[in-house]
């Protein structure tokens, strides 16, 4: 087999493509696209802002990773940085001094207390209760909201505080708080999981849960943790997306991101049967999905057209990923070459 | 015994399939006639599943031929071998249980009228398949009412239906008694009468030899050779599967000189009335260091639960587990682990291996989750267990990095084998660890099991093969209706009848 076969069948070669073919295009449209410049000391440009945006939904989508990995889904990702919204921005909204760190600290802290309930409920119910996880984080998916909009009494709660806007609108050493935050999250999973035996673990109960209890594995404080994890990122994210608005709306914080989370996944090339898992492939996943967002703008596509047009990329790329179509295009190849054919005695 | 006509309707030549890390079958030919019931040898990891799945359609080939009744197929699906005519029934049944038997024959063929189902005449033609195979059952039943050699038959019909011209019957008779056998193979022997080319394929050389009109070798995934039963005695089938001097098969079977267990000090493992509500009734059971303690009884006699419950897998209602002395509760499997104890469970597939991990990952399992997911097990200590029970237990391939769902069955048993000997345990429960393996495996785990308890490690052993019980235990508990009924110290006088005899009569403590 050449290199560069080898090279195609690799499980990240095709959404990297995706990835290249939309920054080409959006460079080719906008010649200055990939250009980074330095104003006020700050990194400006469009992959700077690719990378900015893509950290809430990468925050999402990590979380996300480890508990399809175990073989279960979180829906309750989006109410979930509702909640961490609301709470935390009403908390300082109430006190007399929005702009103190000690205040923000202890209001964010607050956010993750009642997240962190949240990831416990679930993975009761997941781990301990045994309800299928899509019907257990559909509780909090669609009472989460109201529970949010309990706690801001309704209102979109806005706040100004120097501190918390720091964390999204932020640079530190040239680059985004919010960018710096994702990835150190990230950098720490992925070591958590690859340097101590929790990332095989995790990809043992999501292959075989069964087998994986009678070798003696925790597979129940397993599932129980990594729904605990999701809903803390998804806490982050919610701190970050509303640090950006500078303000907690309930209604529409976090809308629909559990099903850009899953589909980074999903991209990034970890099955949702469970199993082996990839966090590279997840962060690729969401670099895809961010870029294709921004690129839509820049190629000029009409506003009409743009979720169809996301549609059709994502389609493409999960074609060629499937295993179908991949054992399709290698048997055209191999049909190519002339295999001598002897008759039959 | 019939003459085969002169044109096989299965011709597969140079046939080759590799997995990553496994060549599974290099360069095999293997032909099959009309009319006559044709026999696939070989140990576990020999290629004849994969040969198989070859000529149902489930694996693509890498390179080689198959002609179908004189055309070449290339077959992209279980769907288009069977459209050629190619039928499977495969040890584990793929039926549907709970839907009718009826409607487990004809599924995919209901008769039509108008355009919706015809019941009455569905479940018609459904009687007349079945009574072909002198099988009366009513076919408006539930499947899941019926036994496991019933459902065999069921299966069988089914491959009537969509007129198969090739049947392969993959380890048909492995969960059936000996008149269950009788009957399948009175089936058997109808169908070849009728032209039906049949493939089978047995770990029993008994009925093997009953049945077969031919015999084809696969050894190592490549081809030994194929032959007539008439010309091939049992030892030669047997050295020719194994590819190794008869003497060393010898060795390893008759080494079993009868070692007597120290009984005074204090016992590894003490059950006392132990049990678990509508699983096993209360019991005994002593197990000293060094000690082999076999279970015997039939299928579902209780011999799985009461070894769940020694481990930990499920958790007592009443009694009192000790071990070592010590008064403990195994409420999980954790529980069993930490207190040195293994359970290596029947279902390799399902409660064993970890499919889509690496070998070296399952064999570490235990291991590390004994440590728990914060402190890895050292690389280096892994490779060196991993390389070490690798080559003790002799698993093929010989490469830790393979994936182990790709591994034969009898390969899994040694890679789950493998997982738990790392742990180090004092007791090693063993439920059916020869299931399903060849001749060799088997006496090289029966081997391993008597040398493990010479080194003074305590083992509970499992198995549906009596003779195999009697051969490796110390002291034999016989079970019956879920109920400890009797235990005996294994002697020279203890034979597979006096067991018999006991699961039969329910007998009293000898």
């Amino acid at each position: 087999m050449t290199g560069l076969a080898q090279l195609t069948r690799h499980r990240l070669f095709w959404p990297i493509v995706a990835l290249v073919v939309l920054l080409l295009a959006s460079t080719l449209k906008s010649h200055t696209f990939l250009e980074i410049t330095v104003r006020d000391g700050h990194l400006y440009g469009a992959p700077i802002d690719i990378v900015r945006r893509s950290s809430i939904t990468l925050l999402v989508a990590l979380g996300m990773t480890l508990v399809i990995a175990t073989r279960g889904i979180d829906l309750s990702v989006g109410a979930v940085m509702a909640i961490a919204g609301a709470v935390t921005l009403t908390q300082i909204a109430s006190s007399p001094d929005p702009g103190a760190i000690s205040t923000v600290a202890l209001a964010m802290l607050t956010g993750l207390a009642v997240c962190l309930a949240i990831g416990v409920f679930n993975g009761f119910l997941v781990a301990v209760l045994g309800i299928q996880p899509i019907i257990a984080t559909l509780v909090i998916m669609t009472a989460g909201r109201g529970i949010a909009m309990l706690i801001t009494g309704g209102q979109i709660t806005t706040v100004t505080s120097a501190p918390y806007k720091t964390l999204a609108s932020g640079y530190w050493l040239g680059l985004p708080v919010a960018a710096l935050i994702a990835g150190f999250f990230f950098a720490a999973v992925a070591f958590v999981t690859r340097r101590t035996a929790l990332g095989v673990l995790i990809e043992s109960v999501g292959i075989n849960p069964t087998a994986s209890r009678l070798a003696g594995v925790r597979a129940r404080t397993i599932i129980w943790t990594v729904y605990v994890l999701c809903a803390l990122f998804a806490c982050i994210a919610g701190f970050l997306q509303s640090s950006n608005i500078m303000a907690a709306d309930s209604n529409n914080a976090g809308l629909f991101i559990e099903l850009d989370a899953i589909l980074a996944v999903v991209i990034g090339g970890t099955s949702l049967a469970g199993g082996k898992f990839s966090l590279t492939g997840t962060l690729v996943g969401v670099l895809v999905l961010t870029t294709l967002t921004l690129s839509i703008t820049v190629l000029g596509i009409p506003v009409n057209a743009v979720s169809l047009f996301k549609a059709l990329v994502v389609i493409v790329v999960c074609l060629l990923q499937s295993p179908v179509v991949q054992h399709k295009l290698r048997a055209r190849r191999r049909q190519a070459a002339p295999v001598p054919v002897e008759v039959p005695a | 015994m019939t003459v085969p006509t002169p044109s096989p309707i299965v011709q597969m030549s140079g046939i080759s399939i590799a997995f990553p890390g496994v060549k599974a079958l290099d360069g095999v030919d293997f032909r099959l006639f009309p009319g006559e019931v044709h026999a696939l040898m070989g140990e576990n990891g020999a290629g004849k599943s994969t040969l198989i799945k070859a000529l149902t359609g489930v694996y693509g080939i890498d390179s080689g031929r198959i002609v179908v009744g004189g055309v070449e197929q290339v077959f992209s699906g279980p769907a288009a071998a069977q459209a050629a005519g190619v039928s499977t029934v495969y040890q584990e049944v793929n039926l549907t249980d709970n839907l009718s038997v009826a409607e487990n024959v004809m599924l995919g063929h209901e008769v039509r009228r108008f355009g919706l189902v015809d019941w009455r005449a569905t479940r018609k033609a459904a009687r007349t398949y079945l009574e072909a195979l002198n099988l009366d059952i009513d076919p408006r039943s539930s499947l899941s009412s019926h036994s496991l050699a019933v459902q065999q038959l069921v299966a069988i019909s089914r491959a009537m239906v969509v007129d198969a011209q090739v049947l392969i019957l993959d380890e048909p008779t492995s969960s059936l008694d000996s008149d269950e056998v009788a009957r399948l193979f009175d089936v058997i022997r109808t169908l070849r009468e009728r032209g039906v080319a049949i493939l089978f394929v047995s770990h029993f050389l008994d009925q093997v030899y009953a049945i077969s009109d031919r015999i084809t070798v696969l050894r190592n995934g490549a081809l030994v050779g194929e032959y007539r039963p008439a010309e091939l005695p049992r030892v030669e089938l047997v050295g020719k599967m194994i590819g190794r001097a008869l003497e060393v098969l010898t060795e390893l079977e008759g080494s079993t000189e009868r070692v007597v267990v120290d009984r005074s000090g204090t016992p590894l493992l003490q059950a006392i009335g132990v049990g678990r509500r509508g699983s096993i009734e209360p019991f005994d059971l002593d197990v000293y260091p060094g000690e082999i303690v076999g279970l015997a009884g039939l299928l579902g006699s209780g011999r799985t639960e009461l070894a769940r419950l020694l481990y930990g897998a499920d958790h007592a209602d009443t009694g009192e587990t000790i071990v070592g002395g010590v008064s403990t509760k195994l409420r999980n499997p954790r529980a069993g682990l930490s207190r040195s104890i293994a359970f290596s469970s029947e279902s390799r597939k399902t409660e064993g291996i970890i499919g889509d991990l690496t070998v070296r990952e399952n064999i570490v399992l235990g291991l590390q989750a004994e440590r728990g997911w914060l402190r890895r097990v050292p690389k280096k200590k892994a490779d060196e267990v991993v390389s070490h029970y690798i080559e003790a237990l002799g698993v093929r391939p010989a490469n830790p990095d393979a994936i182990a769902g790709n591994l034969s069955g009898g390969n899994q048993q040694k890679v789950l084998l493998a997982r738990w000997l790392a742990t180090a345990p004092k007791l090693l429960i063993l439920d059916e660890p020869t299931r399903g393996i060849d001749v060799g495996a088997k006496a090289e785990i029966q081997k391993l099991v008597a040398d493990l308890a010479a080194q003074g490690m305590s083992v509970v052993f499992i198995s549906a093969e009596l003779d195999e019980v009697l051969r490796l235990s110390h002291r034999i508990a016989v079970l019956r209706d879920r109920r400890k009924v009797a235990e005996l110290v294994n002697s020279d006088d203890v034979t597979t009848d006096v067991v018999v005899d006991l699961i039969a009569s329910g007998g009293t403590s000898a």
